[in-house]
């Protein structure tokens, strides 16, 4: 098997190559956080640090309320993903289990409301919080989580689209009324594609820069991307706090990825379907 | 009697309700955040509204300055088309190899897989802040590289010739959801059609060309239509990369309305401004939709007529 060998050492250089693109980066400033001042700025670069400085993690951390920070972004992460559980699977729920007048309008529109842009809704939305009295708290990156996203809706509604309706016949004769249906009987079947938007919304919503940075103006309300980038702002030159940051606030969506891969993987498939 | 009766005329009435109330967050939710602003956003681009005065209605002031008095704004939308003409043709044909790559059948696929797709869940700040210290004109690696091979690497970020290829290269670091899209679709084709081509004496090249990518071309449409979308959006890694510069040559059209609504406070124009862009969206979308009758093959329309032989042309 002459060619296949050639075949697969081709193969295999691509994925090498691509993966210097894709890897080398990380690996890149965890190496630059783990240095000396002096050794960051030497020139020609040094590749390792000569010690290993991982005090520099702490330092770095200590140098901003990163910890207030932190407790900001877990707050509106934890509460945006049960707010969009909750409201994502009961939205999802009335538009694949039941037959009403309009339904295939309303849910166009929920499909085209994918389409809008950001900036178009901004601005409105800034003025319109500020009219609650909202801005500067993280009730705009919170509550709107309570009302469904589209995009979730939709993998929603096309994983519920495959379960079979015997099994709402079967609720209904042992009694159980249409919410308790949906709470006891479809919440449980729901638990891969409810995983996969929780996933999906912690990984936005912690990343998120543009929302907070809009919505919130006091440090102590700052999230960790917010916080990172104004640091980022201040001290230019400090890369090796900024490299330790930023690594320290890369470690949680890679976890929660590399734990739920394969519904991220199976959901895109399932919403292609 | 009659109260049964009441109770159970109302639970058909609530009957009837009842998939109502179970879409009503999205309902309200829409209302609130969504229409409700779209359409707000509309009426204040008829008006002067600075954030201390009174809003005053000035028509389509705001339009024709937009197009006859701002130079900024045919800049900013070039910028943009620029950076859209690089980004969408680079990162689909880069998604696509990848996922050509991963769907291979050799050890250790599913590592690369996750490799590649890594980038895609790091913050738009985390990316900003790797790639201004990879493009680091002095202690970047990406230049030191390039001197450790004879060439003298550009200034990157600070040059306005490199900077928006630079914006360019950032933003395909995290093609691994368009990577994804392509790869769970290649895996859904049929071995069996890569096993008679095979048969047929059909190599690698010639059967990506005859079998794959007729097969993939709907998925092909969807990620050429959100790569534009999301082109013609960009605004993170603008802000935080170059905040415009160098010479205004990174002044991509997001960062000129954010910087019209919240640095300058010209809420309405900044809404024109949003609504021009929001129309040039559906514009192309329903451009992209109309032609792609013309190339896009759909695996039914093989089946509804075999006698063109099941060719996508």
């Amino acid at each position: 098997m002459k060619t296949s060998a050639w075949y697969k050492t081709i193969i295999y250089s691509l994925l090498v190559l691509f993966s210097v693109y894709f890897l080398f980066p990380f690996i890149w400033i965890v190496l630059t956080a783990l240095k000396t001042e002096a050794e960051v700025y030497q020139y020609p670069l040094v590749f390792f640090p000569s010690e290993w400085k991982f005090s520099n993690f702490i330092d770095a951390w200590n140098a901003q309320p990163f910890s207030k920070y932190l407790l900001n972004s877990v707050t509106i992460t934890v509460l945006t993903t049960i707010g969009q559980i909750i409201s994502c699977s009961m939205i999802a729920y009335g538009f694949s289990r039941y037959e009403f007048k309009f339904k295939n309008g309303l849910f166009i529109l929920l499909l085209a409301t994918m389409m809008i842009p950001w900036d178009v809704t901004m601005i409105p939305l800034y003025m319109q919080f500020n009219l609650f009295g909202w801005i500067n708290t993280l009730k705009p990156l919170i509550i709107p989580a309570f009302f469904g996203s589209a995009y979730y809706v939709f993998l929603l509604r096309q994983f519920l689209m495959g379960v079979p309706k015997e099994l709402e016949h079967a609720a209904k004769i042992d009694g159980a009324n249409d919410f308790q249906t949906y709470s006891r009987i479809f919440m449980p079947i729901m638990k891969a594609p409810l995983t996969l938007i929780a996933v999906l919304n912690m990984l936005s919503v912690w990343n998120d820069y543009l929302g907070p940075l809009i919505f919130l103006q006091d440090r102590s309300k700052y999230t960790l991307a917010l916080g990172l980038a104004a640091f980022k702002g201040v001290h230019e030159l400090q890369i090796i706090p900024i490299m330790s940051i930023t690594i320290l606030m890369i470690i949680p969506p890679v976890i929660a990825f590399l734990f739920a891969q394969k519904y991220i993987v199976e959901g895109i498939s399932g919403a292609i379907k | 009697m009659e109260q049964a009766a009441k109770r159970f005329k109302r639970s058909r009435r609530l009957g009837k309700w009842t998939p109502y109330l179970f879409i009503s967050p999205w309902i309200v939710g829409i209302l609130l955040f969504t229409v409700g602003p779209l359409i707000f956003s509309l009426i204040m681009s008829f008006f002067n509204w600075p954030v201390t005065s009174k809003p005053k209605f000035i028509g389509l002031d705001n339009y024709s300055k937009m197009f006859t008095d701002d130079p900024q704004f045919y800049k900013s939308l070039w910028i943009t088309l620029k950076f859209a003409v690089f980004y969408v043709p680079l990162s689909l044909g880069i998604s696509l190899i990848l996922a050509l790559l991963i769907t291979q059948h050799v050890k250790g696929v599913k590592i690369f897989r996750t490799i590649f797709y890594l980038p895609a869940v790091v913050s738009g700040v985390a990316v900003s802040i790797i790639w201004g210290w990879i493009f680091n004109t002095k202690y970047g690696i990406l230049n030191y590289a390039l001197s450790l091979l004879g060439i003298e690497g550009p200034k990157w970020l600070v040059d306005p010739n490199s900077a928006i290829i630079s914006i360019v290269i950032a933003s395909a670091w995290g093609v691994g959801t368009m990577m994804l899209i392509f790869y769970t679709n290649i895996k859904g084709i049929s071995p069996d059609l890569y096993e008679s081509a095979a048969i047929d004496g059909a190599g690698p090249f010639r059967q990506f060309r005859s079998i794959t990518l007729p097969l993939i071309t709907p998925t092909l449409f969807f990620n050429l239509i959100t790569s534009t979308i999301s082109a013609l959006q960009q605004l993170t890694l603008v802000l935080l990369l170059t905040n415009g510069g160098p010479l205004k040559s990174t002044y991509f059209y997001g960062l000129f309305v954010y910087n019209n609504a919240f640095k300058h406070h010209k809420l309405g124009y900044a809404s024109a401004n949003a609504w021009f862009m929001f129309i040039i969206i559906l514009l192309l979308t329903a451009l992209i939709f109309r032609s792609s009758s013309v190339w896009v093959f759909y695996e039914n329309e093989v089946k509804n007529k075999p006698a063109r032989g099941g060719k996508g042309k």
